[in-house]
């Protein structure tokens, strides 16, 4: 969390040295292979590490995080179709949160159901209440077997919500107050906390404990970025060319 | 090598089993195409690397849609010889994302029209993820592309783009113009850890050239003066060098005793070179199949204005491409590409005038 924070103020602690900022974490050490700003583009690129995956790491997934508005770009169609004929071990993970920024689903789509899209590829796919914690893990679950299993590629459908505005410029003016409170009813972090101490997964102390864990980690967290400090502007130029295929070197 | 490459209508047949073992000293040098030199390059990247793959549109059963990599699917099998769907976005990005996952993917699309599809991969990954990642991940990837006009293939399939990449930081753009660079220009791209592309022009694919066996590789940074001169630099790159390389042999019929400087790589481009000749021939007149305005030739003089101003006795002149979509009629496709005689009367205007 250090790094993403310092990385959020441009710090060269950031996770991308703050020259990504919050569209572009990157972070080599656990294989996350970065943010991507323009829509889809991070789909082709995720068929090629799972292509470099099922010849190099055999057993490691791909996962590949993306909007319902990705949908709409060429790369998701052109990705769909390469992971599906070359069976790679990929799962598409698409958060549809019913607004591409202020564009709703039902005046951008003509099918509004998108795991439908990835059947039309032949692709096994589900859709999930997103915010349902439970049922995502166990539908992430089943994704992961097939996957493993040799099968090729899943893709999941996640049904959520975006409570906040997409950006601080955004006003909102294309949802009503009233539609963000229903949904809110649905907050799965709300729902996970019920159904674990219904459950008797958790104690109300656990839960205190925990939330004063996270809020401390947090503070720490910002108070880490807030010190960080500025890359020197002599190494504008540095990394624009590579002198090692450094996440080689590195490994 | 200053060996012009000479077309040739006749593709040569051999090589399929060409050696890629170091040849023994003083064999004679070898006769071949470029696209038997390029599909050498690819061959013996094959054989050397496992991480190695070729993937594209028409690249296996069909054999290439220039015929670059024929034979190579029997040779190497479906997992090295990639026929992909007619999705350039999608492939290249594949290309991107293999190439940080620990392959080494050689990407070919078809011509370097079509990479328009792809230029968002190109640029937003490829030649970004580097920088922007803070220098966490290289992308190792080759993309292969034919370039240019001459074989009235009209506008859609006859376009010089490698200007263009040149502008786009993070990216290395390589224009071999003689059969030794189609030959060993691949292997060097693959040895660097950053993408670089590679535009292989659609007529020199039937020229032919000697290869001399005792060059083993060829570095990927510097231009090469390809005919000394002392009257007049003639810069260029692709399958202008051939025309450059005829016109100075008209001008030296005339007395007029030109250099010619073949550029090799776009990106970065290798100034020092070029100042050097024109310091000492004092004129140069730049020739690029490419259209004028914002283009390769207009960087280049820049730098020569820049940099070398008090060296030249005359102005800069330039040869171009004709700012038009490239016309299918033979005659009107002539007409809008540099040709021999349009780069002899500039550089006898510019010889005569000083």
């Amino acid at each position: 969390m250090n790094s993403i924070l310092a990385e959020m103020l441009g710090k060269q602690e950031g996770c991308s040295r703050g020259r990504g900022g919050s569209m572009h974490l990157f972070d080599a050490s656990t294989r996350f292979m970065g943010g991507n700003a323009i829509v889809g583009g991070g789909l082709p690129l995720a068929a090629g590490l799972a292509m470099a995956d099922q010849r190099l790491r055999p057993g490691a997934i791909t996962a590949c995080f993306f909007g319902e508005g990705a949908v709409g770009e060429g790369a998701f169609h052109e990705t769909m179709n390469l992971a599906e004929i070359w069976k790679l071990p990929m799962l598409f993970v698409c958060e549809n949160n019913l607004y591409a920024m202020g564009v709703p689903l039902d005046i951008s789509e003509a099918e509004t159901d998108i795991y439908r899209k990835a059947q039309a590829y032949r692709m096994p796919a589900e859709q999930v209440d997103g915010m349902d914690p439970i049922k995502m893990e166990a539908a992430a679950r089943r994704a992961v077997e097939h996957i493993r299993s040799g099968g090729g590629p899943f893709f999941l459908e996640c049904r959520t919500y975006r409570f906040r505005a997409h950006s601080m410029f955004d006003a909102q003016v294309y949802r009503t107050r009233d539609e963000i409170a229903e949904w809110k009813q649905h907050d799965p972090i709300e729902r996970l906390r019920t159904w674990m101490v219904d459950n008797h997964q958790i104690t109300a102390t656990e839960l205190e404990n925990m939330e004063a864990e996270i809020g401390a980690e947090i503070d720490a967290a910002v108070a880490f970025a807030e010190a960080g400090t500025l890359e020197s502007v002599d190494d504008l130029e540095r990394f624009v060319l590579m002198d090692s295929v450094v996440q080689e070197t590195a490994a | 090598m200053n060996t012009p490459a000479k077309t040739s209508k006749g593709a040569t047949k051999r090589a399929a089993k060409a050696p890629l073992q170091k040849p023994a000293e003083n064999v004679v040098p070898e006769c071949m195409n470029y696209r038997e030199a390029c599909r050498q390059g690819i061959r013996e990247a094959l054989t050397n690397d496992s991480r190695t793959f070729v993937m594209g549109e028409d690249v296996g059963r069909y054999g290439g849609c220039y015929a670059v990599t024929k034979g190579l699917l029997e040779e190497f099998g479906p997992e090295r010889i990639i026929d992909t769907p007619l999705a350039e976005l999608g492939f290249t990005g594949a290309g991107v994302g293999a190439a940080l996952g620990g392959l080494r993917p050689i990407v070919e699309i078809m011509t370097c029209n079509f990479s328009l599809l792809a230029l968002d991969q190109i640029m937003n990954n490829a030649a970004t993820i580097a920088h922007m990642s803070g220098g966490q991940f290289a992308v190792p990837l080759v993309i292969r592309m034919a370039t240019g006009a001459g074989r009235q293939l009209a506008a859609q399939h006859s376009h010089s783009l490698e200007g263009w990449y040149a502008h786009i930081p993070g990216l290395k753009v390589l224009v071999p113009g003689t059969v030794e660079d189609a030959r060993h220009m691949l292997a060097a791209a693959l040895a660097d850890p950053n993408p670089v592309l590679i535009f292989e022009h659609i007529v020199l694919y039937n020229a032919e050239g000697d290869l001399d066996p005792s060059v083993q590789g060829v570095d990927i940074e510097h231009a090469k003066v390809r005919r000394a001169g002392t009257d007049v630099s003639l810069i260029t790159y692709g399958n202008s060098l051939p025309k450059c390389l005829a016109a100075a042999e008209e001008l030296a019929a005339l007395g007029i005793d030109a250099e010619v400087i073949d550029l090799r790589v776009l990106r970065p481009l290798d100034s020092a070179t070029l100042i050097e000749s024109v310091s000492r021939t004092r004129r140069c007149v730049i020739v690029d199949e490419g259209w004028r305005s914002g283009s390769i030739s207009a960087e280049i003089a820049a730098r020569l204005a820049e940099e070398a101003f008090f060296e030249l006795d005359a102005p800069i002149r330039r040869v171009c491409g004709r700012e038009v979509p490239v016309p299918f009629a033979m005659h009107m496709e002539e007409a809008s590409l540099p040709q021999v005689a349009d780069i002899v009367a500039s550089a006898r205007a510019l010889v005569q005038k000083a």
